[in-house]
């Protein structure tokens, strides 16, 4: 149909064009105006009847609806048809029509932050109608009972989160152990004494490190590093429990290592060579130079990078779901079991609760708590490095 | 750094020199630790998972009649048929159904041995009951018993008889996701990038969708599973662990990395082209159709192949919708219950049974093969198609 389209529309303007008048646009141009004006009225309003049906509201027959989708596009097509002439300004129209469309895609991206915000924060304000918001955020305990019918009593459930976050937070913080030296001294490496070939084999080799799915390095953690980790303890007369926060911790900071090293590459490649050269020329040694000018001159992009790493140990699931404890358990020792918020995120939606359950939505208000914190480690980090590149640039 | 005026001035260089030494030694510690995890990694999947990939299999004679067909383990005698995984006992049936001409013969055939006896001889398990051990080793010594390549792996769906499990409805399951993921992220990314770096005006709104795109890139991926949950699944009633659902919510998380690599790809065509076009008289739109997309087409799909291959290896937010779900046969659908590689390795690595940490290890290798071969073809068409202006 679109096609009967374009080729009218450029029949006429070629039949208008005959009489000796110069066309303003190509041929094919109000080909293509006409088949969009067609295209567009019966797309929307099957659309719009598709909406409608999701929304359960009453809609007319499917023959019904078609017609009338040929009805508009009758009507789009002998429009279009009428304004096709030599003076029309084809050209521009298209233009403006795929401007638009080029616009209605990109605020895709921005409806997606918006249904996150949304799914979330419907179901999480669901939980707190049912838990209060200072027994979420200070309570201790963290037992959900399991309610597999709605409406049964919840009374017994304690939904304490700080136990969660303590253990999000202590495999955190193992991660970074890991992985800011390592990816910081490594970037130093490559950026300031590797040779050209060192680096181009060393960097992609490093980016691998970063494609390894998380589901196999939860793998890794479970069955190599916590029996690895177990036995060391032993070794020092410890007890270590086979879901201790220790293992995840080693491995999720093995698997940051190349965001912090890519990351900082970037930045310290970015400061400018004058500098470096400055240094050198008062006799001061490389490492000197990287200590006292690059590295202050590189810090907001490396504390950029250190938060994005942050961020993406937060919301790590597969490796601590695999190799973290269910028990919410509030120590200090990271050879115990501890428990994450994603874990337990986890948790509450792959049980047989029913979804109106209070647990499931506690995963929703967990969600939010996860987006809430990681948002404003992501956006310090977007700013910084923004200011950042500007300032050398 | 007290007394250093105090110092010699060669001791001060010589402390100045060591000081240089080590911090270099600490720089290469670094990467060289951050290799040895690499190595370590991929040994130890390795030897894990290479004994996945052969099975052992036993000679048997096997008398088709009826009511062998109906009992398949009273054809073999007593000792022996305990060795015989049950999957292949009970696909006997449907071996006659296939081929009707095998009823009243007798076949020299080499079956799957049961779980048990595998593992035994690769060495996974210390001990098997006496009678048992003793009939492996006769047949052992009759030259029954073998290692064959296992190939019920690559063409099995998943089963709870361990011989029996395969990733065929997983791959199945992924092709269907990408195939969704694919057709969904790439046209939304392109097109965004393209507004956001040729068209779009530099106001307030603009830099507010790029620092969100930006954003949307570090969100935990979790997050885009509760979405999907609520969103496609609760609110559009798409069916839950369909291969549609996953693909779905997989489409947004793979949008950030393909619009940022297609700007990426966008920038570096320079802006000679772009002026050249449209000093020819070609519309903006002219001129990205017909030279800056052109020349970006590498950038662009190699970005795209580095985002699927980042979808590929994705979990957490299928475990959400549900795609974990035990899937036997591959799905003909996408919205048909389905399950991913991931998703498999993550439902075998909960799998209790000795048998399955094999299997996992060997389905990681094959995971990772997979996105190794799409990232090198990412690669590739990069070194191949880059031109530098």
């Amino acid at each position: 149909m679109a096609a009967i389209a374009f080729y009218l529309g450029r029949r006429k303007a070629l039949l208008s064009g005959t009489g000796g008048v110069r066309l303003h646009s190509r041929p094919q141009q109000y080909g293509t105006y006409v088949a969009v004006w067609m295209a567009i009225p019966a797309l929307a309003i099957g659309i719009i009847a598709a909406a409608a049906s999701l929304l359960h509201l009453r809609v007319p027959s499917a023959p019904f609806v078609f017609a009338f989708c040929m009805a508009g596009a009758a009507v789009g097509l002998g429009y279009a048809l009428r304004q096709v002439e030599p003076s029309m300004r084809a050209r521009t129209a298209i233009e403006r029509f795929i401007q638009f469309l080029l616009f209605g895609a990109s605020l895709i991206s921005i409806l997606t932050t918006l249904g996150i915000i949304v799914s979330i924060l419907f179901e999480s304000l669901k939980f707190f109608n049912q838990v209060s918001l200072w027994s979420f955020l200070t309570g201790t305990t963290w037992s959900p009972v399991a309610t597999y019918r709605e409406g049964q009593q919840v009374a017994d459930s304690l939904f304490g989160s700080v136990p969660l976050f303590a253990g999000t937070f202590m495999i955190t913080l193992i991660a970074m152990c890991v992985a800011i030296p390592v990816g910081l001294l490594s970037a130093i490496f490559m950026a300031e004494y590797a040779p050209y070939k060192v680096r181009t084999v060393a960097k992609p080799m490093l980016e691998i490190l970063a494609g390894i799915p998380t589901v196999v390095y939860g793998f890794f953690a479970a069955i190599t590093v916590s029996p690895l980790v177990v036995e060391a303890a032993e070794a020092f007369g410890l007890e270590a429990s086979y879901t201790n926060a220790l293992a995840p911790g080693l491995v999720m900071g093995i698997m940051i290592i190349p965001f912090i090293s890519s990351l900082s590459d970037d930045v310290i490649n970015a400061v400018p060579n004058s500098l470096r050269e400055g240094a050198y020329a008062l006799g001061a040694t490389k490492s000197e130079t990287i200590k006292h000018i690059i590295l202050p001159a590189a810090f907001p992009g490396i504390m950029a990078a250190a938060l994005l790493g942050v961020s993406r140990a937060l919301g790590e699931t597969m490796i601590v779901v695999m190799a973290a404890g269910l028990r919410a358990n509030l120590t200090a020792n990271p050879l115990e079991d501890m428990t994450t918020v994603t874990v337990r995120i986890v948790a509450a939606l792959t049980g047989d609760q029913a979804f109106d359950s209070t647990e499931t939505l506690s995963a929703f208000a967990l969600g939010l708590v996860l987006f809430v914190v990681t948002l404003i480690l992501n956006l310090v980090s977007i700013i910084v490095i923004r200011k950042f590149r500007q300032n050398y640039e | 750094m007290a007394n250093e005026k105090s110092m010699p001035a060669s001791a001060f260089l010589r402390r100045r020199y060591r000081a240089e030494k080590r911090f270099k030694a600490y720089c290469i510690g670094a990467l060289g630790l951050a290799l040895l995890f690499l190595v370590l990694f991929f040994a130890d999947m390795i030897s894990q998972g290479y004994s996945a990939f052969v099975q052992t299999e036993l000679q048997i004679d096997f008398a088709y009649n009826e009511e062998t067909v109906d009992f398949p383990q009273s054809a073999l005698a007593d000792d022996v048929y305990p060795l015989v995984s049950r999957a292949w006992f009970r696909n006997v049936p449907r071996a006659v159904q296939n081929n009707p001409e095998l009823m009243g013969t007798t076949q020299t055939i080499w079956v799957t041995a049961d779980a048990d006896i595998d593992q035994f001889r690769k060495g996974h398990r210390d001990n098997l009951p006496d009678d048992r051990l003793a009939t492996l080793q006769r047949l052992d010594d009759q030259g029954r018993v073998a290692y064959k390549f296992n190939s019920n792996f690559f063409t099995h769906g998943d089963s709870k008889i361990p011989t029996n499990a395969g990733l065929w409805s997983a791959f199945v399951g992924t092709l269907y996701v990408m195939l969704v993921t694919l057709i969904i992220s790439f046209p939304i990314g392109v097109m965004t990038a393209i507004y956001l770096q040729e068209f779009a005006p530099d106001n307030r709104l603009t830099q507010g969708i790029e620092i969100n795109i930006n954003n949307l890139a570090a969100v935990p991926s979790i997050l885009f599973g509760l979405l999907g949950l609520a969103i496609f699944i609760n609110f559009f009633g798409v069916p839950r662990s369909s291969a549609l659902a996953g693909g779905l919510t997989l489409s947004l998380m793979t949008l950030p990395v393909i619009i940022i690599s297609t700007r990426a790809a966008l920038r570096a065509v320079p802006q000679n082209i772009r002026h050249g076009a449209l000093a020819v008289g070609a519309s903006r739109w002219q001129s990205v159709r017909d030279h800056v997309l052109p020349a970006s087409l590498p950038g662009i799909l190699t970005g795209t192949i580095i985002g699927i291959a980042q979808a590929m290896g994705e979990t957490a937010p299928l475990l959400i919708i549900g795609m974990i779900a035990y899937i036997p046969e591959a799905p003909d659908g996408i919205t048909q219950a389905a399950t991913v590689l991931p998703a498999q390795i993550f439902t075998w690595a909960g799998m209790p049974d000795r048998a399955y940490v094999e299997r996992t290890a060997a389905a990681i290798l094959v995971l990772l093969g997979l996105l190794i071969f799409m990232n090198s073809v990412a690669v590739y068409l990069r070194h191949r198609f880059e031109r530098r202006w």
